[in-house]
């Protein structure tokens, strides 16, 4: 994602300090001087910092808690067992939680079109994607990756996996991808902020919906509605389909059984996909002339 | 730094200006004048949020996109658990999208009026707020009920239709009265709703004048408001001596009680009880929010300069 920047940075590469970086090295570069500095800033009011964090792994964790009431009243969901449903509500919840910490500030992007700060972005000498994301950087956010981190980390325990170096690579595939996969959809959200301003919520119905949806098995949903996320928006590369692998569970929906192991193909897809969007975005950027 | 100003007591601000009645003051001065006062912060307030068309729409298209992924789930449940809670299975679907349709009124994740106070307590505009000879808790109540209307009939109509092209859902049953009867006392029980979920926004956003960030108590409360409302799952499926508690705690106004007098779960007796449940907390956050808006008053510092 790094890499899909404005052009500007191209522009001002050349009066860079650093010269010998590439387009990407110094975008990230850009993003790792940016983040550390809201880190600094959030971590001077200290109470704050600890409040929040912990509240936002308290409020991803509520989730759960539905999963576990609605496992009061039954051993199975959709054919699934609560192990196996907190597989996927640690992993979904995982993914996004790491694709928010680190761009999830893009969705205020329709405010920052509004007000007019995106000039000053794009005056600065640096990727406007690397800005615009490291933009509040708020470490509060590893709340709910802790979060999901233990329920994870509990059904791992009660699934009592046997753990094969294949299996163990594509669980490190499914981190790695999902977070991608939810990252770019942060990016493409943003870049729909550029023509609709006020339409930040639309991005929640995939982000925040899509993660919700993934915690559940998809043999609980429609088989459209599942297509549609592997087709469509390719949310279920994410975790259903990896998961179908790692936990031996049939396939609801009858996809050919390579697509377990595609997620980086989706994931490419997606970043591709945000990174032609993102530079739409900015291309039709107009300032608000305030 | 700025010069401090203690405020102990806002000076009296004078109804009439050099240039004669301020309209505000007009309004006042006629017969039942405050209630056209209110009624007139209500309007502006629906007014402003539907300037927002772009907005409505996606949160339409947001909430409707919830239903959709919540209602599949409470159909596996139930498709399991055929009467769990109480509800069969229309009645279950009809709960996740109306609780979708209250959502936004309610504000369940809180909002509202509550974003627009705590950013006047941190930029100190508050302070412009305490000098109107009009009670604030009314004031700002009047301005979250004009968003809620605005609310219920854009975010609370359009999702709810969509849902009923897709699932069965269930309306109310019976002879035309009975009809009537529920139409009229579930939109009471909304209103009600919407009335206890303000109070206890208030309540939450006047702790900003003590703790400077108002964040912390906001994910406190909002965590305590989505669960106990029984917006993410009815409250009967809790462990019933829970369930039992939270039946008659605040929060169970702003969700539970209306879907269920909706639902017919809540008839004769049982209405009526739910209706005076929401009423007897309306009236207590009521006064605990005029002692607190009092406190306020004495405490505020305003930083000049």
């Amino acid at each position: 994602m790094a890499e899909s920047t404005s052009g500007h940075s191209a522009r001002y590469s050349r009066y860079s300090r650093y010269p010998r970086y590439g387009r990407v090295e110094e975008a990230l570069r850009a993003y790792r001087l940016i983040a550390g500095m809201w880190l600094r800033a959030s971590l001077a009011y200290r109470a704050s910092f600890w409040i929040t964090t912990v509240g936002n792994g308290v409020t991803s964790l509520l989730d759960f808690v539905v999963i576990a009431v609605m496992f009061q009243h039954t051993t199975v969901l959709g054919g699934w067992t609560l192990p196996q449903v907190a597989f996927l509500y640690g992993t979904s919840g995982l993914t996004l939680g790491l694709a928010d910490l680190l761009v999830g500030s893009l969705d205020q992007l329709g405010q920052r079109v509004r007000d007019g700060s995106v000039d000053t972005v794009l005056v600065r000498p640096a990727a406007a994607l690397a800005q615009l994301g490291a933009d509040r950087f708020a470490l509060r956010r590893a709340g709910r990756v802790v979060q999901n981190l233990l329920v994870l980390g509990w059904s791992l325990l009660e699934l009592r996996l046997d753990w094969t170096l294949p299996k163990l690579l594509v669980m490190a595939v499914l981190v790695v991808c999902g977070t991608v996969i939810f990252g770019s959809v942060f990016v493409a959200g943003a870049a729909f902020q550029f023509f609709a301003t006020d339409a930040a919520e639309v991005q929640n119905s995939v982000t925040y919906g899509g993660a919700t949806m993934l915690q559940y098995p998809p043999s609980v949903f429609a088989r459209d509605l599942v297509r549609g996320a592997v087709y469509g928006i390719p949310l279920a590369f994410v975790n259903w389909l990896p998961a179908l692998y790692l936990l031996g569970v049939p396939d609801p929906v009858g996809v050919p059984g390579w697509f377990r192991f595609a997620s980086p193909l989706a994931a490419l897809l997606c970043a591709t996909a945000a990174g032609l969007a993102w530079r739409a975005g900015i291309r039709s950027y107009r300032s608000t002339g305030s | 730094m700025a010069r401090s100003v203690a405020l102990a007591h806002p000076p009296d601000p004078d109804p009439t200006g050099p240039t004669g009645p301020t309209p505000l003051a007009a309004l006042r001065a006629r017969p039942g004048g405050s209630l056209r006062l209110y009624a007139a912060v209500a309007r502006s307030s629906f007014r402003r949020y539907a300037g927002y068309r772009a907005a409505t729409w996606a949160g339409v298209f947001t909430n409707t996109v919830f239903g959709f992924f919540i209602a599949y789930t409470y159909q596996a449940l139930w498709q399991i658990r055929p009467h769990l809670g109480g509800y069969d299975l229309s009645a279950a679907l009809t709960y996740v999208w109306l609780g979708q349709s209250l959502l936004m009124p309610v504000a369940a994740m809180g909002g509202g009026v509550q974003d627009d106070i705590e950013a006047r307590i941190i930029n100190g505009d508050i302070a412009v707020d305490l000098y109107r000879p009009v009670d604030q808790q009314v004031w700002w109540l009047a301005a979250d009920l004009g968003r809620a209307c605005y609310h219920l009939l854009s975010r609370g109509i359009a999702p709810l239709l969509v849902g009923s092209l897709f699932f069965r859902l269930r309306m109310p049953a019976g002879g035309a009265a009975d009809q009537a009867l529920t139409w009229v006392a579930a939109l009471a029980s909304v209103a009600l709703a919407v009335t206890v979920s303000f109070l206890l926004r208030y309540l939450a956003a006047l702790t900003g004048f003590w703790l400077m960030d108002p964040r912390g108590i906001r994910q406190v409360t909002v965590v305590l408001g989505m669960f106990f409302s029984g917006f993410l799952l009815p409250l009967s499926l809790l462990p019933s001596a829970l369930a039992a508690v939270a039946q008659h705690l605040p929060w169970a106004a702003m969700v539970q009680i209306p879907l269920d007098v909706f639902l017919q779960r809540r008839t004769g007796a049982a209405l009526a009880e739910g209706l005076l449940l929401q009423a007897g907390w309306a009236g207590l956050l009521l006064g605990a929010g005029q002692l607190l808006q009092r406190a306020v008053v004495r405490k505020v510092v305003v930083q000049g300069g």
